[in-house]
């Protein structure tokens, strides 16, 4: 499906490729075998990934949180076909940009209506924050997403996220984190509920020495 | 006084003292990297229960001064001949903690030799990376006390990901202990696996760059009535080694390493030597193991880790000897590693 098209990405679980849709400029995201699982579970976990990715990224466009449109979807060779964004990745704007210039309320805002609406993301990292070129935010890869109200879950999710800013960039991480949390607290009446499991399922990671 | 002149300029020599879980260890090493000695002991728990806390204490205390005399005979050292004396600070269990930190103590101050604190993961990594010889790979700690994946970056390890409940080694031993499998529980679930063809749907808990294997252990055990143990063992295995290695895949993709050290008892498995392997390679990189004499716990990775830290001017008074239980490896400054 994704022969003689241009690699994009060499991701950890999937292939990003630049291609067409019907004229359209489209990224095929080719979920790859992996040699080190038995085929079996391979299988299993890739096909429900790429499900689960194609119908998450549809419904958290319902709730007003931008995503790439899915124009596409192909279990047997585990491909989504999804609309092609301009723009760069919140790991690089941070680098190269610094925070100031980042749009973190919006960020936070987009989150909290994913959770406030049961859609944890799973894998909310930098990598997976795009900055469009027109402005605005799109979050990306839901190939980890699940459903959940649990408090615990959100909780996680905002952990994902802080420990993607304070492994890959430590100086700023505190400042666009508190960002991101006020846009989350406009969405989230619980917040602070939210964020005190943030802090215990980060405690129980073995040996948080009590500080 | 022969052996004294053939020691390099600056070269240290260090005894080092493991005792944070089943095994008390000591052994002496060189700041060369020389491992001149390993002596352990290892409590066993009675058939079907955890490690109890206060009973490997107290086998520990017993066996300690005949495991340190036996470590620097066969080093062909004396007490005067070291440097320092290296220690398991933590994290590990509290009790069985103090017994190595009291022996360590004692040492130091009789022949006035300074105390070296070693944190036990950081230890792990470092044998690690002596007996594989590489320079800056992602490392990935399994064992009974860690799993954890971790990189090196502005003077300390950090935690890229990590379990958010047991570690494998729990896992395997507590599967173990359900399921009637002897002590040690990952040898033996190694070897039933071997002999495993069947898949046993088992529940594959990756949170972003978390595992979590406490889901996956309730649904194991729930099986094991109307399974056969060699597929179930099997199941276990492909599921939870999967799951670590998928997240260590995102680390090297995100963070553009081309080397992985795999370290910590666990690491002696060779089905998940071989999946880091093939993961790696595929990747267009490479995944080295600890030698396996080193994967479970020793004095020795407490002796090398010692030798690297007295080295570069690490150690303690003997006021601030209180052993740490639930120290972070992340909060661990590592002054003799760039980077």
């Amino acid at each position: 499906m994704a022969k003689g098209m241009t690699l994009l990405k060499k991701g950890a679980e999937a292939n990003l490729y630049l291609g067409e849709w019907y004229g359209m400029k489209a990224v095929y995201k080719v979920r790859v075998r992996k040699g080190y699982r038995i085929p079996q579970l391979d299988k299993r976990i890739r096909e429900e990934r790429t499900a689960r990715e194609a119908s998450m990224l549809h419904e958290v466009k319902l709730l007003g949180v931008p995503t790439p449109s899915v124009y596409s979807v192909d279990i047997r060779s585990k491909t989504i076909v999804l609309e092609f964004i301009e723009g760069i990745r919140m790991k690089e704007a941070l680098e190269f940009r610094g925070p100031k210039a980042l749009p973190l309320f919006e960020i936070g805002e987009c989150v909290g209506r994913m959770h406030s609406n049961g859609i944890i993301h799973g894998d909310l990292t930098t990598s997976n924050i795009m900055l469009m070129e027109g402005g605005g935010i799109a979050l990306m890869d839901f190939g980890l997403s699940f459903r959940s109200s649990d408090e615990e879950d959100m909780g996680t999710d905002l952990l994902i996220l802080k420990r993607a800013l304070g492994s890959l960039h430590h100086e700023r991480a505190r400042a666009v984190l508190e960002k991101i949390m006020k846009g989350y607290r406009s969405i989230i009446e619980f917040a602070d509920d939210v964020v005190e499991k943030m802090l215990e399922v980060e405690r129980r990671g073995r040996y948080f020495s009590e500080r | 006084m022969t052996r004294e002149r053939d020691r390099g300029a600056g070269e240290v020599l260090c005894l080092g003292i493991e005792s944070t879980a089943h095994t008390f260890g000591a052994s002496v090493a060189s700041s060369r990297g020389e491992i001149l000695s390993d002596i352990k002991e290892v409590y066993r728990p009675p058939m079907g229960s955890g490690i109890h806390p206060r009973e490997a204490a107290q086998h520990h205390s017993k066996i300690a001064p005949k495991v340190v005399r036996e470590a620097l005979r066969a080093a062909g050292k004396s007490p005067e001949d070291v440097d320092a004396i290296a220690y398991s600070k933590g994290p590990g269990l509290g009790p069985v903690l103090r017994v190595g930190a009291t022996i360590a103590r004692a040492i130091s101050a009789r022949y006035s030799k300074p105390l070296i604190p070693i944190h036990h993961a950081i230890a792990h990594i470092e044998i690690g990376l002596l007996t594989t010889g590489l320079r800056n790979p992602l490392v990935v700690l399994v064992s009974g006390g860690h799993t954890t994946v971790a990189f090196f970056s502005k003077g300390k390890w950090r935690v890229f990901g990590e379990t958010e409940d047991i570690t494998l080694g729990n896992l395997l031993d507590a599967f173990g202990r359900e399921a009637g499998i002897p002590h040690p529980a990952g040898p033996n679930i190694e070897g039933i696996a071997s002999k495993g063809r069947k898949l046993i749907e088992l529940p594959y808990i990756v949170k972003g760059n978390d595992v979590s294997y406490s889901g996956l252990l309730t649904a194991a055990v729930k099986k094991i009535p109307d399974s056969k143990l060699p597929d179930l063992c099997y199941s276990l295995q492909e599921v939870a080694f999967s799951m670590i290695v998928e997240v260590s895949e995102r680390a090297v993709a995100q963070l553009e390493r081309e080397e992985l050290l795999l370290t910590g008892g666990v690491s002696a498995n060779r089905r998940l030597r071989e999946m880091f392997a093939k993961m790696m390679s595929e990747r267009g990189g490479r995944s080295e193991a600890v030698d396996p004499k080193y994967s479970g716990d020793s004095g020795a990775q407490i002796a090398w880790t010692g030798a690297l830290a007295f080295s570069s001017g690490v150690s303690e008074r003997l006021g601030d000897s209180k052993v740490l239980p639930r120290w972070r490896l992340d909060e661990v400054e590592i002054p003799w590693r760039r980077g």
